[in-house]
């Protein structure tokens, strides 16, 4: 897996690795069941203190992308679990009341609106990875 | 909820507990409290003669305390001050080995000091760091020197790693190497490190956990995230600078044609509320805290 840190985008370290972790997850190229590297060796490699990376998985067994086992080590859940599910519903909602709002402000009626989300959809991968941003 | 993790059965590499100690001279550290799980880096700053190294003497028992108490691993460091220092591991800013002996000599030295001396694991460290063993000791460079000591501390069997002030006068590369080294250190989750610095780039990424002590008090302790994101830095014209924001800031420092000041996040929210979009909210580092917790609030230049 990919996984890099910017130290100029002001996103907090955490935020980073939750995001490439969940696309990774997302894509398929982390499959149901795989581990994650060990907290402590991530944190070796990547140079970030421990709690980082402890707070990165933590919030991401939180959203249902992975687990924690007890003294075994952090896992990827299959993808379509309830609570991964339910997460993902409240990032399209967020992501269409923004969509919303712009249409709202350029005129466009639903009708019109309902058109652009079949195109928009119909021409991105099924596989698309901006994940509802 | 990272602390969750923590607070059940992961022991303590190192407890202070109301420590205090009084100078002659005037200097108080005063009433320190902090504790430092097992298995992370904790980065100990504050300005140049804040009690970092008073703090650092007293728990190695190099100065003795006038109140409060000390536990080296789960051990009194007064008490039990021998077995405890066989677990201690330190580097200081200078060194403290016979400048006339060779590196050689020094292993002889520290081999009859602790009983747990690994010289397969020092010679490995020696050459890793490309310590030359015929070298007498004012013969290395800042950096060796450091090094030096960091093989010492790591061919004894420290689960408890100590350093004041190791990277100041390194160039980038040293300091580059001993995060490495650090970061290897604690990964197997029993060695814990305490680090004093003020070049706080090196903490900035590594440390777990930060104690600020300044003018010889706590100011803060606790995860680094939770330091950074208690503050934030607001900048903006002198003309932005009413009432309200002196009043809010911990500190303000101003200059020509403007000025930055560190607020509580809490206090930034409230102004949020009034709508001042010409105001510059930035995130905090370490180093802006250090600095606008040290001016004097209002007047400062």
């Amino acid at each position: 897996m990919r996984l890099i840190i910017s130290s100029v985008s002001g996103e907090p370290i955490y935020e980073q690795i939750k995001t490439q972790i969940r696309s990774a997850v997302l894509s398929g190229e982390l499959e149901a069941g795989e581990a994650l590297p060990s907290l402590r060796k991530l944190a070796k490699e990547l140079r970030v203190s421990v709690l980082t990376i402890t707070r990165a998985y933590s919030e991401l067994a939180d959203e249902g992308v992975v687990r924690n086992i007890q003294g075994k080590g952090t896992f990827v859940m299959p993808k379509g679990n309830d609570v991964m599910k339910a997460q993902l519903a409240r990032r399209v909602r967020k992501g269409l009341g923004d969509v919303v709002a712009a249409a709202k402000a350029a005129g466009i009626p639903p009708a019109e609106l309902h058109a652009i989300l079949d195109e928009t959809y119909a021409t991105q991968d099924a596989a698309g990875d901006r994940d509802g941003r | 909820m990272v602390l969750d993790a923590l607070s059940g059965s992961t022991p303590f590499a190192l407890s202070v507990n109301g420590v205090s100690k009084q100078y002659d001279s005037g200097f108080r550290l005063d009433d320190i409290t902090f504790d430092l799980p097992a298995g992370y880096i904790m980065g100990l700053i504050g300005p140049n003669g804040a009690g970092k190294s008073t703090l650092i003497k007293l728990i190695l028992n190099m100065v003795r305390r006038d109140a409060g108490g000390i536990e080296v691993l789960g051990l009194d460091n007064i008490a039990d001050e021998e077995r405890v220092k066989e677990q201690l591991g330190v580097v200081f800013d200078s060194g403290y080995f016979v400048e006339v002996w060779t590196v050689n000599k020094v292993e002889q030295a520290m081999r009859g000091l602790y009983a747990t001396w690994n010289h397969r694991r020092f010679e490995q460290y020696c050459k890793r760091f490309g310590l030359d063993r015929r070298k007498k000791v004012k013969e290395l460079s800042r950096g060796m020197l450091m090094k030096l000591m960091l093989a010492v501390a790591l061919s004894h069997d420290a689960r408890l790693l100590i350093l004041d002030e190791p990277t100041s006068g390194l160039d980038v590369l040293s300091r580059d190497e001993l995060m490495d080294i650090l970061h290897e250190y604690i990964e197997d989750g029993e060695h814990t490190v305490l680090f004093s610095t003020h070049i706080t780039s090196d903490l900035e990424s590594a440390a777990d956990f930060i104690t600020y002590i300044t003018h010889g008090r706590l100011y803060f302790t606790g995860p680094k995230d939770e330091f950074l994101d208690a503050f934030r830095v607001v900048k903006g014209g002198l003309a932005d600078l009413d009432e309200t924001l002196r009043a809010k800031a911990v500190g303000i420092h101003r200059y020509e044609t403007g000025f930055d000041a560190l607020l509580r996040v809490e206090d930034v929210k409230a102004l949020a509320g009034d709508r001042r979009p010409q105001l510059l909210v930035e995130p905090a580092g370490i180093d802006d805290i250090i600095r606008l917790t040290n001016v004097r609030k209002g007047n400062a230049r």
